[in-house]
């Protein structure tokens, strides 16, 4: 459950956003991040909050572990589980 | 591309940068044995480094005499059986919980959440805070959140605190603060850990320093790692390096999740809304500051202030045989292993727990489980 989960801002809307985790469009709130966030920025989602914005310069390596687990993982590996309950952790849908 | 490499035995070692891994891995070789001593053990206190370590299976790339320990690393296992209880009881008196999954299954003294869920009461799982908030909007009856983790989730349930929560909702608390149990960990005489890794998105809120006044303390370092195998072989390589050279420091090896401060913005929050307090930890000890509690200005919000939990109903049922056998707390506090206690994998599996760390994807037990154990090579 620290794992957390990382995406991408597309919309900002007051405390919420909506934010893009590989294509799954979903509602993150902002109250807990410390800088603003604009559309494009990349969020770690933790239980359905932001914690924090990923450097530009770490993206690629950041979403790497991610999806090289939620490629490979079969059903229940827990690693994978555990992003796919940060993802269900945020509002959603939205498209 | 995901490189495949079999390293005898039954484990195989699979990430995206063998060579990588084999460089550190020769690296924690020659620091450990400059240190020379037989064994040298260190622990980290996050399930999401134990599930990678199992996972990538790295601790058949270890050096021999380097023993890597979880730690009470999994919120829901040191959550105490009278905390379940309490949950459990107001299920049964009608409330509806609303709790991170993980919590169903833990037993407590007469059963689990899920237990009362099959007799009829409403046990609701939630991913976030914020759908415990919607279930209450939806509905009049009153909602009890039975919120566990550490800091980092812990900072949610501030959030919705913070936020006018629905007058019929009330949080449980069970949420755990980190920096005091290793306190209590570092201590203990049968551990002898030698340092600390320290989870990444935890030190994301609080920040690596932190961790200072306990270097300063216990004279022990502590390393900030990240999740990838690369990440926690390259803390691990910088760990042993303090310890040989007898110089305790908080070293950040994952900088671009954590920096020195944190998120003051988090921190704020956290503690305006919580305060830390003495209690037990399934297993472990009492932990002088170890748990979190709401501030009496959010009483309005506790479940312990809102409702009489009386327990005494659940004081007749007696703990199971199998739970007396049970090691869960030494695993815990680094003194045993999953492999040494006679039920792992025979009474106690995934699918019947009797242990908290079987129950939880965080905890030790059923980590192992899944990942076919500590390779012993």
């Amino acid at each position: 459950m620290c794992l957390g989960v990382p995406g991408r801002v597309v919309e900002v809307k007051g405390v919420t956003a909506i934010v893009d985790f590989w294509g799954a469009r979903r509602e993150t709130r902002l109250d807990v991040i410390d800088e603003p966030v604009v559309p494009g920025d990349y969020i770690l989602n933790h239980v359905g909050f932001a914690i924090r914005k990923i450097p530009a310069h770490e993206i690629g390596e950041t979403l790497a572990l991610y999806e090289q687990l939620l490629r490979e993982a079969e059903a229940e590996d827990m690693m994978a589980a555990d992003v796919r309950g940060e993802i269900e952790a945020t509002g959603g849908p939205h498209d | 591309m995901t490189d495949t490499i079999a390293l005898g035995g039954a484990s195989q070692l699979r990430f995206r940068d063998p060579a990588k891994a084999r460089a550190l891995s020769a690296a924690l070789g020659h620091v450990c044995d400059a240190i020379g001593r037989e064994r040298i053990s260190v622990m980290h206190v996050c399930g999401s480094h134990e599930q990678s370590i199992a996972k990538f299976g790295l601790r058949s790339i270890l050096p021999r005499r380097l023993n890597v320990i979880m730690g009470p690393g999994c919120p829901v296992c040191v959550t105490d059986v009278p905390e379940v209880d309490e949950a459990v009881v107001l299920a049964q008196d009608g409330k509806i919980i609303a709790t991170y999954g993980d919590m169903l299954r833990v037993p407590g003294t007469a059963g689990s959440l899920a237990d009362v869920q099959a007799a009829g009461a409403r046990v609701e799982v939630v991913y976030s805070a914020v759908q415990a908030v919607e279930l209450a909007r939806d509905t009049t009856e009153e909602v009890v959140f039975f919120a566990s983790g550490f800091e980092t989730t812990a900072v949610a349930t501030a959030a919705i605190v913070l936020d006018q929560p629905p007058p019929n909702l009330t949080i449980l608390s069970a949420h755990k603060y980190i920096p005091p149990v290793m306190e209590i960990v570092a201590e203990m005489p049968e551990t002898r850990v030698e340092g600390f890794l320290a989870a990444g998105h935890a030190a994301a809120i609080t920040g690596s320093a932190i961790f200072e006044r306990f270097v300063e303390k216990h004279r022990l370092p502590v390393v900030v790692a990240g999740f990838e195998p690369l990440d926690i072989l390259a803390g691990l390589v910088k760990l042993v390096e303090l310890i040989r050279d007898g110089t305790p420091a908080v070293a950040n090896m994952f900088p671009r999740c954590v920096t020195p401060e944190g998120n003051r913005n988090a921190q704020r929050q956290l503690w305006r809304v919580f305060r830390a307090t003495g209690g037990v930890w399934r297993g472990i000890a009492h932990v002088p500051n170890g748990n979190l509690r709401l501030r009496d200005e959010f009483r309005h919000l506790d479940a312990r202030q809102r409702f009489a939990i009386d327990l005494r109903r659940l004081w007749t049922h007696a703990p199971s045989r199998l739970t007396q056998v049970c090691i869960c707390g030494d695993i815990m506090a680094g003194i045993s292993s999953p492999s040494s206690c006679p039920l792992f994998g025979k009474e106690c599996l995934p699918e019947n727990p009797v242990g908290a760390c079987m129950v939880s994807s965080e905890g030790t037990c059923r980590i192992w489980h899944q990942y076919g154990g500590h390779p012993d090579l």
